[in-house]
């Protein structure tokens, strides 16, 4: 029964501190995290997800978040061991601080480390972390934007905080979602959240199952160092 | 007169120093991250900035410039300031921020940083006991007690950066310790890796799907707490739940697997990275240094060891004994006190623009080895 479900995979990008895991944790568990630690690698957890829900096409897919740890500048040993997470990767969550201007700024160095991974055959990264938008404009891979730690904004400067957020989803072509991880209300079932959040993980399963006819996401080839078909075989 | 023109100098070059400890604390320290309280970076500019002052009325001690009686009068001034800052205003600050971070002190965490510093003033009076500073000459209250203290901590903390810096820079610098790291190796532990990976979401995929059909079914799932919890899960406890402490207890193995498979795989490709440079003109030429730098090491283990052992001290400085060396044995005429003072002030500068920079390389290393969150 279990294994017959399939599989979506969804990283969950962002500068240490902003929340990742907290966020993964309220996603999957629908439970807040009493005792954030910070991540060394990549931990994963798993969200069961109907997809269509409501509808007679209703089903029900594993959603596989990837919560991968670390600074954007961090040495190049360790964003080469980060690498490896990025394969096959269906969907990306990018998450920033509302009251770090600069895990904001982060995103677009973030976005580019998982998305042009597989432009250099070496495997070393040479991106120099400048925005290109043209790279965001053919863009498969569906993207949302979270900001947390909502509740520590004042309600005075809440509207610049929005008005700069809305601006960084649109760079990247993706939906926003602004919350606070150790407060469940802002998921609730039916809230404008939860209906963006299931749109997205819709639109992932979507990109990923119904769309492939030609079997390859365009821009985005499978790692080749595994010979092509191995690396897929780890996977089921 | 001439008293105000030195104190103007003395305070622009102070101001220099100030902007640039800011600079450094901006754009090297905290490049990735936000500074919230500034007086942090106020504080660490400050204490650079006086820190620098001292070193530069040394040289200018040396070189005879400026006014004797300013320079003592800025020399007095500056250790007043110092002082004031390494005893009352770091600690206390260091002791606010830790007691901010812990949740349950939070509302009266000036009550506790208070504390917290009388606590440290306590200890740091204690170091001085073994040592004869009290004398009638001075007093109890007087800066002598803290300059005392002050130097003996600093310089403590100077040998066993310097011990630690013998033993591992000829690690750092020679090849010879690299292990060979072959690509074949790397892509092994990757795909350790991610099967690892693969092993902790299945199980997970359990976990999720037992949680959703206990939820789906009204059984909620408590995790033990307290000590009455614990010893009622031992009696009496739903079949589901069971499963998922047992299979929870699984993933926390796998994850643990998982994080040191990362930080070995992270250990591979930074050594990959040194071989690959060592490979290149600069590497060869640090690799050279290296063995000389080992030899000198060694040296200086062996010396340290023999001097305490021996319990010897010494007598004379390096510079002048090199000196006499060179007088007696090769007959060659030096005005020994003359070359003997330039020479010394000469290394004595080395000295301290490597333990500058030095010091600041260190600061980036260490922050950035503990920033994470």
């Amino acid at each position: 029964k279990m294994a017959s479900l399939d599989r979506v995979k969804v990283l969950v990008l962002g500068d240490s501190g902003v929340g990742k895991s907290s966020l993964v944790h309220l996603l999957c568990q629908n439970q807040v995290l009493g005792n954030p630690s910070w991540t060394v690698g990549c931990s994963v957890d798993v969200r069961v997800h109907d997809y269509k829900e409501g509808t007679p096409e209703e089903k029900t897919y594993y959603i596989e978040l990837w919560d991968v740890g670390g600074s954007v500048g961090s040495a190049s040993s360790v964003k080469s061991t980060r690498a490896v997470f990025y394969n096959s990767v269906n969907g990306i969550i990018l998450v920033h601080d509302l009251t770090n201007k600069k895990s904001s700024q982060n995103l677009y160095r973030w976005s580019l480390e998982a998305l042009n991974r597989d432009l250099v055959p070496t495997g070393v990264l040479v991106t120099n972390g400048d925005y290109d938008r043209e790279q965001f404009a053919d863009n498969q891979i569906p993207l949302l934007v979270i900001g947390t730690k909502l509740d520590q904004i004042h309600e005075t400067k809440r509207h610049e905080v929005l008005t700069r957020t809305a601006f960084l989803a649109e760079d990247f072509n993706a939906e926003e979602i602004n919350l606070d991880c150790t407060n469940p209300r802002y998921l609730a079932a039916g809230s404008s959240n939860a209906v963006k959040l299931s749109r997205f993980f819709d639109k992932v399963i979507e990109k990923r199952y119904f769309l492939r006819e030609g079997n390859q996401i365009p821009g985005f080839p499978d790692r080749k160092r595994f010979g092509g078909g191995t690396l897929k075989s780890l996977h089921y | 007169m001439s008293f105000l023109i030195d104190s103007s100098i003395m305070i622009t070059s102070q101001i220099l120093f100030f902007g640039f400890g800011w600079l450094f604390f901006m754009r090297q320290l905290f490049k990735d991250y936000e500074v919230r309280q500034y007086v942090v970076q106020v504080i660490f500019s400050v204490t650079f900035a006086f820190s620098c002052t001292m070193f530069e009325l040394i040289i200018f001690e040396i070189l005879k410039v400026l006014n004797s009686s300013s320079r003592y009068f800025h020399w007095k001034m500056n250790l007043c300031v110092i002082l004031l800052i390494l005893v009352f205003m770091v600690p206390f600050y260091i002791g606010y921020f830790i007691v901010s971070n812990i949740r349950l002190l939070h509302k009266q965490r000036l009550l506790f940083s208070c504390l917290l510093w009388l606590t440290f003033m306590y200890f740091f009076w204690k170091l001085g006991d073994p040592f004869p500073i009290l004398s009638p000459k001075h007093g109890i209250l007087s800066i002598e007690q803290l300059i005392s203290r002050v130097g003996v901590i600093g310089v403590t903390l100077m040998a066993l950066l310097s011990g630690f810096g013998a033993v591992n820079c000829p690690y750092t610098y020679m090849s010879y310790f690299l292990r060979n790291v072959t690509d074949a190796d790397i892509l092994a532990l990757e795909r350790r890796l991610l099967q690892t990976m693969d092993m902790i979401i299945s199980k997970k995929k359990r976990m999720a799907m037992t949680r959703r059909t206990m939820f789906q079914k009204g059984e909620v799932h408590n995790k033990p707490s307290g000590f009455w919890g614990m010893i009622k899960s031992v009696t009496t406890s739903a079949p589901g739940s069971e499963n998922l402490t047992l299979i929870q207890q699984e993933v926390d193995a796998l994850e643990e697997l998982s994080r040191q498979l990362f930080l070995e795989t992270a250990d591979l490709y930074a050594t990959k990275e040194r071989i690959e440079y060592s490979k290149t003109f600069k590497g060869k030429y640090f690799n050279f240094l290296g063995y000389f730098f080992s030899i000198y090491c060694v040296w200086k283990i062996f010396m340290a060891t023999i001097n305490i052992v021996f319990d010897r001290v010494g007598k004379t400085d390096p510079v002048t004994r090199g000196i006499e060396i060179t007088v007696n044995y090769l007959g060659i005429q030096f005005d020994v006190k003359f070359w003997s003072q330039h020479i010394s002030f000469i290394l004595v500068g080395i000295i301290i623009v490597t333990s500058i920079r030095g010091l600041l390389i260190t600061l980036t290393k260490f922050f950035y080895a503990i920033s994470s969150s």
